[in-house]
Formats: structure tokens, C-alpha cells, sequence
């Protein structure tokens, strides 16, 4: 490959600064679609980029599709150095692909979604930034560059959830997002400083190389390193115990939430342990941390997720179990096949997230799902692309979705440790995803249309990349499949020597799995088509988990009790009374005591000539008292 | 020849006349008499013991400790009378304007 | 070598411009403002001539002059910069030109005596940072209270001559214990060789050779406590949120700017290399203070109604990783800390100003006075948004590349104390975004906020540079760092252990007079 084109991996990054840059600072100049499309342009210009590269790198023979190129120094001091530095290889370039692809997608989308807002540049801008940041995370060649990246991000979600900021609750998910990704990236920082500490550099090749020789296999500090670039993980990408911003998260606009919490930045730490893979093989237990988190978590929300009523939290939930698979499939080592998964979430996620939005563009923005029906007839485009992403969500034969997860299902079921119950977990999981998706579809667009309400299908800018994505959410697939399996054989010159699976497994595997989705579908028919009775009796009779669940097992209200309020009690308490009465008072009270004691000496001075006099008189004649015994 | 004994006692006598005065007046004027004759007190006892010890530096003195007097006499009673202008009163117990 | 004495001229530029603002009357406000802002404007130029003249492959004193002073003393005017004081050189002069061109709305009584003041001020400020010698800096030191004094005393908030009397008092009782170690050196100096001099590096090598520890230990006391109630290093802190809250905006950039940087300075310039052996055994003493500091400033921050007092706290909160990077003695930790000073700088200044300018519009400061400004001061939001991100320590923007720099260092001695310290860039962001919650964000309850004008053309004016310097040390920090770097492990090798050998060193302890050339001798560098 040509240094001209490797230079030009600058601007896949820098287009989007630029034009971050200039929609939002002559944002107040610009007419309204035209900041939209210049930043929907400098965005397409980072794809048409991203897919040079990927066709001139293919031409290269495999083991020769690794390039570091260094800009600049960032930051040097003595021996310590950090370059400003792009790391182009099989992995990320074909995120770059999946992150610039569909955030262009949504950038048109957004054109039409946004057109009637008050702060329609600035969306733009803070987008733009967003689409940066994440390629620049992805592209970093060193983890400070990376964690650059990944700060960025955290902050344009910050920017865009509360993009809405006249309203309480979004200014409070926007913050309570940041603060929890905050609570990540202080594992990752630490785990940064024991990566430079271990090896002394934090650029990825040297580490990389290293790391099979500095550390030995299972070692203690292999498992530090990883299990605390993994609490940033599972920040940032929604993990339990810290996925709760996420739901919370889809205050933002449904773009937004289509871009960065589903389809790009919460996968974010999927990439980050993929690409730090060489450090995770070295520790079993991190690996099996990873695993179980993903698994546990994929079942939890996807738990949740059957009994909520708002449609962007419904999948908020969906895309935190799906993330769950995600770290179920690198935890068992099958990084390709969570990287694939990784892909083709992107495409099915933000389709269903840009159906919502589009069905919420129907229906005035209404979210909630009991005053939500019958909208197939009025939203044709929105309800066929949605079919399509909710079968490939729930891994229906021939989508994405289906060859994806199921990679990673058959990958979990072969692994020594534990590998049955992750694999029985991911299969209930699997049947919960089908149920609570085709819930939505059914009772969204089957039944009779509201009283009162007047939708109508979205505008051409919107229906089109629907139907892009949907397209996508199939064909998708085809990249995987399981006999040629061209993702994989894409990859592996990054996940060296990691497991292949013999495709009879993966098809005993993949018949297991189909019943339980299609079961899951099945269900949903049953209970909300056939007989709509069902679900009301069914609460009744499981009042006690149904109120678990509907209130997403009490967690944010624990958190409450536990962290947030004792906080501030604390606070309250070293500032009003600890610092106040204590130190400061210790302070003051030194003053005083010199006040109160010179008032005592003031006494002294009368003001009497005479007193004055005298005190002289007394003190000489003492003097010369003193001088006398000394004569003798 | 009177014993310098003598001129001692004299010149003790003065100064403690002088000490009450200054400690028991309440009247500025009288003190700074008063302050004067302590003054000439100590003169005495200089001249005295110059004449007793034949050196004539103690006589030195004295005519120094004179002149000092008479510029302390026109400075003190030049504040006297400016305070006498600003409060119509020689008592000395009404100047405590430096009171703690 | 140049033949121009272009420190001198620097430090006494604005003294000169104070001489000619007094010569000006008092009606005449705008062009007593021009002139002082013209006096601070060319010293600023003249301090960034220093960066491109400055040498960066060496560590040790620059720009070096020497003219005798009081000879029977010994003390001289002596003065120089090595990578460390020449951008705390700079950042005086560019906060300094910044807050005058600021107060040319905000302050609208006697104009000239604030002129005066802050110029003076100026001098001293930069006096400290170019001083050799040790009477000198004591000179400095002292004389830079005097205009502060009266900055916060006369312009300041209702609460002023409580907050100027504390913060005068504190400051002067340290400084005091400092004169005595200062004169005790002197004297146990003089003693020994016979000589008098106040010079910096000769007085530095006898006491790290020669003096025995325990009276080390009292002396770095002596220094400590005067450079940490400067700092200000829990538990002597509260002279810091009543001075900022009282002070105005001017005198807050100089205060929390300058002021503060100056007793890390003092340890960087004083305490640690005299003693450096007792410095290294305070890493812990000073290290879990400090992690104190950043965790308590952190939480007291985030309860504030306040939005001066907030960054006050936040503000102390802060200096807490500084101190914590030089303390670590490591070439990472140190320069981190040096650049840190340069960052908190540019962002606690930048806060004031931002919350000058909502208090210029409104006369008020409270956090629950405003809301929804993105809508209604959009230019202001988003500085103020970047603002805050650069004293979160947002990775890009300029607080972060000297906060990783001290974690790196301080992770090399101590891990947990890295790990308690590293919770600081949570809470940071935890009030840091409530602040900008409740003031950018969420409808507000009053009317007037809603109709409030955004930044005027000289508002912007005043913050773009501060902005871009922040970006600048983020993206591209290497021409500061490769400044500071060679001094500060000059440092780091001054103070290593056993580095000022004492050969004769028996002698002195027994307080005998031995012959002056056998000390010269054994002085290293002579």
C-alpha cells in the first residue's frame, strides 16, 4: 500500500473534525438542510476513504495488512512517549467501513428527523464530532490515542442525549451517561498505566508483541491489566453493573440513539477487547469475566425487555443484550464472530432505531407501546424494514443476525469451561429476543389505529436509508457464512491462532437455537395476536416478577440508596460542617484567641499620663535595682 | 568644704519632688514644671560629682543636658498650648485619646 | 549571553507602566486603561520572545544576570529561568494581560489605583519566578501581598476585608517561618565558611551537604508550610474559597492563576532541592494530603451554590494532583505536574472569566440563578463547556496530558495512592457537569435569564486564546514539554540521593571554622 493513501487515513478522521468545526461555528449562518448535507458530505468522504483503503489492502497478501503510521509526537517526556499515531489493519478497517457506512446513513436520516429543530447545526456538529472521535478510537495506534477517542465519544453522547436540554430528564441522562462512563474509564486509565508500567510503552505493536514474553500465561498481572481495561468496557459499552445510562440514554434524539447507542460507540468496548485480544488469551479468568458478564448481562435486560411499554427502551434494553453476546463471543475467544456480530447489530439495530424514530415521526412522538397499534397500513416502508431487523434480531434464517449469533453460540457451546450453560443461556436469551421484539411489531402494527391519531409515512430523506439498512440487516450476513466464512478468513490474520469450528457443530448448534427463537416468535403470536387475554392473566398470576421486572429489578433506585444520596450527604456534611466548623473554625478561632487575649493586654494602657509615668518609674527603679546586685 | 554627700541628698531630694509631681499633678503645665526640676536634679548630681572628681566632662554634660532642656521646655509647651486650643482644658487626665 | 538584559526588562516593564499610569489623572479612564494594558500586552511579547530564545537541551539557568546589591550582606540581584519558571514567566504575563483587558468593564471605580496595582502586582509576581537570589525572592514574595492585599480589599465582594485580612494573615505567618529557615541557612552558612551570600545555589549546595538532618527537617518545615498554605495543601486551605469568592474577577486570574503556582514553585525551586532527601520522605505525608485535598476540595465542590466558590473548590481540588506529581520525583510525575500548573492555570482563569461575564450581565453568581444559557448565550455555553472539559481532564484538551502525565509518575511509587487519587477524575466530572447543568441546561426559573446577550466581541477576544492555548498543550504539548523536560531532570538529578557528597562533611557538623578554600573545593560546580 502507497504512503500517499496511508497518509489519506488522516483525513477519514479529520473530515468529520473539519466539519465538526465549520457547522458549528458558521452553524448560525447556514441554511437549514445545507449543515446537514455538508456534514452528512465530510462524513460519505470519510467512507469513500475507508473503502480505498479496504480494496487496495486486500490486494496485499494477508500476513502484510498491518501498517502503523505515526503523525506526531503527542506526548514526549524522557523515555516516555506517545505518537499521535493510525493503526491500519484487517479489524480496523472494517470498523472504519461499519462506522463511517452507517453514520453517513444517518446523517440523511437525520436531515429529515431533525428539520424542524431550533439547534439544527449544532446536532450536526456535535454528530460530526461523534463520528471522529469514534474512527479516531478505532484507529489509534496506541491505547492514550484510544482513550482519546474513547472519552470523545462518551462525550458527544453526553452532548447529544441532553441535545434536548430545556428538558430535566434529558440534561439528567446526558450527565448520569458521562458520570457512569466515567466510573469506566477510571479502570481503564488505571489499566493504562499498568500496561505502560509492564511494558513500557503503550504503543499496540510493542505491547502486543511483548506481552507473550514479559507476561506469562494466566499470570496476575495479565488478569489486573485486562479485568481493568474491561471496567472500561463495560462502561462504555453498557455492561452490567453499569449499564444503567443506557436506557436512560434514549432521551436523546432517535438518530442519536440509532448512531451511538446501538450501532456504534457502546460497541466500542467489544472492539477495544478484540483488539487487545493478545492481553486477554494471556488470563483465562478475564476471559471467562468477559464471557459470563456478556451472558448474564444478555439475559438480564433482555428479561427486562419483555415487559416494558416504551419502544426506544425496549430495544434500549435489546441492544445491552445484544452487546451481552457480543462479550459472550470474544470471552470465548471467537473474536471474529463477535466482531461479526458487532457488524451486523450495527446494521439491524439502527434500523429498528430509525423505524422507531420513524413511527414516532408518524405518531407524534409517542413511544408508549399501549397507545401505539395498527400502524401497518399507514407506514408501509417502516413496517416491512422493521420486519426485516426484528427477524434479523431474533437470527430468523437468511438474516445477519442469524449467521452472527449463531457463530457465537456455537463457539460458546465448544469451550471447556462452562460452555454448556453459556451456550443454554444464550439459547433462553435468544427465545426472550424474539418474544419481546415481536411483541412490539405486533402490538405496534397489527390491530386497529388509534382514535384522534393521523399518521403518516416519513419523507423520502427517511424511508431511504430504512431501506438501505434493511438490505444491509440481510446481505449482511452473507459476509459469514458458515462454509466460506469470509469475515473470518478477513480477521485472522489479526486473531491469530485463535479457535476454528468444525461446521458440524455449528450446525447441530444452529437447529437448537432456531427452534428457540422461532418459539420466541411463535409466543409473542400467541399472546398478543391470538389471544390478547393471555398476557393480562399472565401478570396476574406472576405479580411479584412482573413488578421485578417491569421496574428493571429496582437497580437505579439501589444505586440511588447506595451511592447517590450518601454521597451527597457526605458532601453536605464536609462542607457545612467538617470544613466549616472544624478547619476553618480552627483558623478563626486562632484569630479570635489573640483578639480576646489582646484585649486582656489593652487593659494596660490607660491613657493616663501618670499610669505611664509610673510604669517608667517602676521599670527604672527595677533597672537600676538589677544593675546593683549584679555590682556586687 | 560642704561633703559632695550633701549636694547627693539635695539633688534626690529635687528629683523626688519632681517624680510626685509629675505622678500626682493633673495639671499639664505643673508636670512639665515638674519634668524640670527632675531635669535639674540630675544636673546637680553631674556637676557635683565633676567638681568632686576633677573631670570636666561631667560639667560638659550638664551644659548639653541645659540646652536639651530648653528645646524639650519650647516643644513641650508648644504642645501644651495646641492642646489647650483644641480642648480648653489643662487637665491631663482628659488627654487619653490613646486609650486601649 | 545576549547583552540586553531581557528578564530585567521583562519583570520591571510593568513596574515602569505602574510609574507612568500614576502620572496620568484619574479622569482620564480609557486612556489609563490603554496605557496599562499596553505595558502588559508588550511585556507579554516580550516573555514569549523568551520561548523561541530559550534554549530547551539544557537544564539549568538561562538568561542569567548578576549586578551586586547589598554587598556587606551579600546579597545580589540575581536573577534567571530555566524550563520550569519560563512558562509559569509566561503564563503571568498572558494572564495578567488578559485579566486588564478584561477589568475594562468590570471595574468602574478608581480605575487608575486598580491599574497601579495590578501592575505592580505583575512585577512581583514575575520577580519571584526569576529570582537567584534568596533575599530577593523573599522580597518579591512579601511584596507581592501588598497589591493583592488591596485588590481584594477594595474591589472585592461584600465579605472583602474578612477575606483579605485571612488570606493576608495566612499567608504572612507562613512566609514568616520561611524568612527564619531562610535566615538560619544564611547564618549556619556564614558560620561555616565565612562568606555572606543569599545566592541560590551556593547556600543550596552547603545545606544539602553539610547541615544535619534533623535540622533539615525543621528547615524543610520552615518551607514546606509556607509554600503549602500557598498551594494551598489540606488542611490549610480555607484562606482559598473565602479570597477567590471575595476578590474580583481580575484579581481571581492572578490569585488562583499565579499566586497559587507560586508555592508549588517554591517546593519545585526551594523545599525539595535543600532538602531533598527529606523531600523524598515526605512523598507519603505530602502525597496522602494531597489525595485528601483532591477528594475533599472534590465533594465540597459539588454542594456549592456558589459558582466562584465551586471553582474555588474545585480549584484546591486540583492543585492536589500537581503536588502529587512532584512529589512522585519522577521525570513523568514532575514535568506533569510543571504542565499541570500551565493548565489549571489557563482553565480556573478561564472559569473566572466565564462567571465574571455572567456576573457583569446579571449581579449574580449563585449556580441556581441561571439555566437554559445554551439556548440564550450559545458562544457562551460552549466555551464554557470546553472550559469544563479541560479542568475534567477530557483527553484532546489540555488537562489530561498533564493529569496521565503525574498518575504515570506517581504510579511508579505508589499504586494505591494512584488509584484513590484517579477517583478525583469522577468527582471532577461530577460537579463539574452539574454546574454546567444547572447553568446552561434546563429552563430557567427566571425570566431575565432568558433574555440575557451573548458574549460581546471583546468578551470572545479575551477567551479565543485561552481556548486555543487549551487545544494547543492537548493535541500538541511537545515544544512545552521538551522545555521542561531537561530542567526538570536536572532537578531530579540534583536531588537524588547522594548526590552533594560531603567530604569534609565531619567538620562542619562539629560547627568548626575550617579554611574557606577547602569548602570551595568540595562545592560541586565550582
Amino acid at each position: 500500500m502507497n504512503s500517499t493513501l496511508l497518509n489519506s487515513v488522516l483525513f477519514v478522521v479529520l473530515f468529520p473534525v473539519f466539519g465538526s468545526l465549520f457547522v458549528g461555528i458558521a452553524g448560525k449562518w447556514l441554511k437549514k438542510p445545507l449543515a446537514g448535507i455538508i456534514a452528512s458530505c465530510s462524513v460519505g468522504l470519510s467512507f469513500v476513504i475507508s473503502v480505498f483503503t479496504f480494496f487496495s489492502l486486500i490486494k496485499l497478501p494477508p500476513d502484510l495488512r498491518f501498517f502503523d503510521k505515526v503523525f506526531f509526537q503527542w506526548v514526549p517526556v524522557g523515555h516516555f512517549l506517545v505518537n499521535f499515531g493510525f493503526y491500519v489493519d484487517p479489524l480496523s478497517l472494517l470498523m472504519i467501513m461499519v462506522v463511517s457506512s452507517v453514520s453517513f446513513v444517518i446523517h440523511l436520516y437525520s436531515i429529515g428527523y431533525m428539520k424542524d429543530e431550533e439547534h439544527f447545526s449544532r446536532y450536526f456538529s456535535y454528530l460530526n464530532l461523534f463520528v471522529a472521535s469514534m474512527l479516531l478510537l478505532v484507529l489509534a495506534d496506541n491505547f492514550l490515542l484510544l482513550f482519546m477517542g474513547w472519552e470523545g465519544v462518551g462525550l458527544c453522547s453526553y452532548l447529544l442525549i441532553g441535545f434536548w436540554f430545556h428538558k430535566k430528564s434529558a440534561a439528567d441522562a446526558g450527565r448520569k451517561a458521562f458520570i457512569i462512563n466515567r466510573i469506566g474509564d477510571f479502570g481503564f486509565l488505571l489499566g493504562i498505566l499498568l500496561i505502560y508500567h509492564t511494558f513500557k510503552s503503550l504503543n499496540y505493536n510493542v505491547v502486543f508483541s511483548n506481552a507473550p514474553l514479559i507476561l506469562s500465561h494466566g499470570s496476575g498481572i495479565a488478569t489486573a491489566i485486562t479485568l481493568l481495561l474491561f471496567m472500561g468496557a463495560v462502561g462504555k459499552s453498557a455492561q452490567l453493573p453499569l449499564y444503567v445510562w443506557l436506557p436512560d440514554a434514549m432521551e436523546g434524539p432517535t438518530p442519536v440513539s440509532a448512531l451511538i447507542h446501538a450501532a456504534t460507540m457502546v460497541t466500542a468496548g467489544v472492539y477495544m477487547v478484540a483488539r487487545t485480544h493478545v492481553l486477554y488469551q494471556l488470563s483465562p479468568v478475564s476471559m471467562g469475566v468477559v464471557a459470563f458478564v456478556g451472558i448474564i448481562t444478555a439475559f438480564y435486560s433482555a428479561s427486562i425487555g419483555m415487559v416494558q411499554f416504551d419502544i426506544k427502551r425496549i430495544l434500549a434494553y435489546s441492544t445491552i443484550s445484544q452487546l451481552g453476546y457480543m462479550f459472550l463471543g470474544v470471552g470465548v475467544a471467537a473474536y471474529s464472530a463477535g466482531i461479526f456480530h458487532l457488524m451486523s447489530h450495527a446494521f439491524f439495530k439502527a434500523l429498528l432505531f430509525l423505524c422507531a424514530g420513524s413511527i414516532m415521526h408518524a405518531s407524534a412522538g409517542e413511544t408508549d407501546l399501549r397507545k401505539l397499534s395498527g400502524l401497518r397500513k399507514y407506514l408501509p416502508v417502516t413496517f416491512w424494514t422493521m420486519v426485516i431487523g426484528a427477524l434479523s434480531l431474533s437470527g430468523f434464517p437468511g438474516t445477519a443476525g442469524f449467521f452472527s449469533k449463531d457463530d457465537i453460540l456455537a463457539h460458546a457451546y465448544v469451550t471447556p469451561y462452562y460452555g454448556k450453560f453459556l451456550w443454554g443461556l444464550g439459547i433462553i436469551t435468544a427465545a426472550l429476543t424474539s418474544f419481546y421484539i415481536f411483541r412490539m411489531i405486533f402490538i405496534v402494527f397489527w390491530g386497529d389505529k388509534q382514535k384522534e391519531s393521523h399518521p403518516h409515512e416519513s419523507p423520502k430523506i427517511m424511508t431511504f436509508p430504512l431501506i438501505i439498512l434493511a438490505l444491509l440487516a440481510i446481505i449482511g450476513g452473507y459476509v459469514g457464512l458458515p462454509e466460506s466464512n469470509l469475515i473470518h478468513r478477513f480477521l485472522s490474520p489479526v486473531f491469530l491462532g485463535t479457535a476454528v469450528l468444525s461446521s458440524n457443530v455449528e450446525l447441530k448448534t444452529i437447529m437448537v437455537s432456531l427452534v428457540f427463537s422461532l418459539g420466541g416468535i411463535a409466543t409473542a403470536w400467541y399472546f398478543y395476536l391470538v389471544n390478547p387475554s393471555l398476557p393480562e392473566s399472565m401478570k396476574k398470576k406472576a405479580a411479584g416478577l412482573y413488578k421485578l421486572l417491569l421496574n428493571k429489578y429496582f437497580v437505579d433506585e439501589i444505586y440511588e440508596r447506595i451511592f447517590v444520596l450518601p454521597g451527597r450527604k457526605l458532601s453536605s456534611f464536609f462542607a457545612d460542617v467538617f470544613d466549616a466548623k472544624y478547619i476553618d473554625g480552627a483558623v478563626n478561632e486562632t484569630g479570635k484567641w489573640i483578639k480576646t487575649n489582646s484585649e486582656q493586654w489593652r487593659k494596660i494602657h490607660t491613657g493616663y499620663l501618670r499610669n505611664y509615668a509610673l510604669i517608667i518609674l517602676i521599670g527604672g527603679i527595677l533597672l537600676l535595682g538589677f544593675l546593683m546586685t549584679k555590682i556586687h | 568644704m560642704i561633703p559632695i554627700k550633701l549636694y547627693l541628698v539635695l539633688s534626690g531630694v529635687l528629683f523626688v519632688i519632681g517624680t510626685s509631681g509629675v505622678l500626682v499633678r493633673k495639671n499639664v503645665l505643673v508636670m512639665l514644671m515638674s519634668v524640670e526640676i527632675m531635669l535639674n536634679a540630675v544636673n546637680l548630681a553631674f556637676v557635683s560629682f565633676a567638681r568632686y572628681m576633677m573631670l570636666p566632662k561631667g560639667q560638659v554634660y550638664v551644659f548639653f543636658s541645659i540646652t536639651v532642656a530648653a528645646a524639650e521646655v519650647i516643644v513641650g509647651l508648644a504642645i501644651i498650648i495646641s492642646i489647650f486650643h483644641k480642648k480648653e482644658s489643662m487637665d491631663v487626665d482628659d488627654m487619653n485619646v490613646l486609650k486601649g | 549571553m545576549t547583552d540586553i538584559p531581557i528578564l530585567s526588562i521583562i519583570v520591571f516593564l510593568p513596574l515602569l507602566g505602574a510609574v507612568c499610569v500614576s502620572f496620568i489623572p484619574g479622569q482620564n479612564k480609557p486612556f489609563i486603561k490603554l496605557v496599562a494594558f499596553l505595558f502588559s500586552f508588550i511585556t507579554f511579547l516580550l516573555s514569549v520572545s523568551l520561548f523561541f530564545l530559550f534554549n530547551p537541551s539544557v537544564g539549568t539557568f538561562q538568561f542569567m544576570e548578576f549586578v551586586p546589591w547589598i554587598s556587606s550582606i551579600g546579597a545580589n540581584y540575581s536573577i534567571g529561568i530555566d524550563g520550569i519558571s519560563l512558562f509559569l514567566l509566561m503564563l503571568t504575563t498572558f494572564l495578567t494581560s488578559i485579566a486588564i483587558l478584561y477589568s475594562f468593564r468590570s471595574i468602574g471605580s478608581k480605575v487608575k489605583e486598580f491599574m497601579i496595582f495590578m501592575l505592580f502586582l505583575n512585577t512581583t509576581m514575575l520577580g519571584v519566578f526569576v529570582s537567584l537570589d534568596m533575599l530577593l525572592f523573599y522580597l518579591f514574595w512579601e511584596a507581592m501581598l501588598i497589591p493583592m492585599y488591596f485588590l481584594i480589599g477594595i474591589w472585592g465582594g461584600e465579605r472583602r476585608v474578612y477575606a483579605t485580612m485571612k488570606f493576608f494573615l495566612y499567608t504572612m505567618f507562613g512566609s514568616v517561618l520561611m524568612l527564619a529557615a531562610i535566615l538560619y541557612i544564611y547564618f549556619m552558612h556564614q558560620k561555616a565558611t565565612g562568606i555572606s551570600t543569599f545566592d541560590l545555589q551556593s547556600l543550596l549546595a552547603y545545606s544539602t551537604a553539610y547541615l544535619p538532618f534533623k535540622t533539615r527537617l525543621f528547615l524543610f518545615l520552615g518551607f514546606a508550610i509556607a509554600f503549602a498554605i500557598k498551594v494551598p495543601l489540606f488542611p490549610f486551605h480555607t484562606w482559598l474559597p473565602d479570597a477567590y469568592t471575595e476578590a474580583p474577577i481580575p484579581g481571581n486570574l492572578l490569585l488562583a492563576g499565579i499566586l497559587v503556582k507560586m508555592g508549588v514553585y517554591g517546593f519545585l525551586r526551594f523545599a525539595i532541592p535543600f532538602f531533598p532527601e527529606v523531600s523524598r520522605d515526605f512523598f507519603y505525608p505530602i502525597g496522602i494530603l494531597a489525595v485528601i485535598g483532591i477528594i475533599y476540595g472534590a465533594l465540597i465542590a459539588y454542594v456549592q451554590k456558589d459558582m466562584k466558590k465551586l471553582i474555588a473548590y474545585s480549584s484546591f481540588s486540583q492543585v492536589g494532583f500537581i503536588m502529587l506529581g512532584i512529589f512522585s520525583f519522577t521525570d513523568t510525575g514532575m514535568t506533569g505536574g510543571v504542565l499541570q500548573m500551565i493548565n489549571h492555570g489557563l482553565s480556573i482563569s478561564a472559569l473566572f472569566l466565564l462567571v465574571g461575564m455572567l456576573y457583569d450581565r446579571t449581579g449574580k453568581r449563585g449556580i441556581n440563578d441561571f439555566g437554559g444559557l445554551s439556548g440564550s448565550m450559545p458562544v457562551f455555553s460552549a466555551f464554557l463547556l470546553i472550559t469544563i472539559l479541560s479542568s475534567i481532564g477530557l483527553p484532546g484538551l489540555n488537562g489530561f496530558v498533564g493529569e496521565f502525565l503525574i498518575l504515570l509518575g506517581v504510579f511508579k511509587v505508589n499504586i494505591a495512592l494512584t488509584a484513590i487519587a484517579s477517583t478525583g477524575i469522577i468527582l471532577s466530572a461530577i460537579y463539574m457537569l452539574w454546574m454546567f447543568q444547572k447553568v446552561s441546561y434546563v429552563t430557567p426559573a427566571d425570566r431575565e435569564v432568558k433574555k440575557l446577550p451573548d458574549l460581546s466581541l471583546r468578551e470572545i477576544l479575551i477567551l479565543v486564546p485561552i481556548i486555543l492555548m487549551m487545544f494547543w498543550l492537548g493535541l500538541y504539548p511537545k515544544p512545552f514539554l521538551s522545555r521542561i523536560e531537561p530542567s526538570v531532570k536536572n532537578l531530579i538529578t540534583v536531588t537524588a540521593p547522594g548526590h552533594f557528597v560531603a567530604p569534609v562533611a565531619s567538620q562542619f557538623l562539629s560547627d568548626k571554622k575550617i579554611p574557606e578554600k577547602t569548602f570551595l573545593k568540595s562545592l560541586p560546580g565550582k
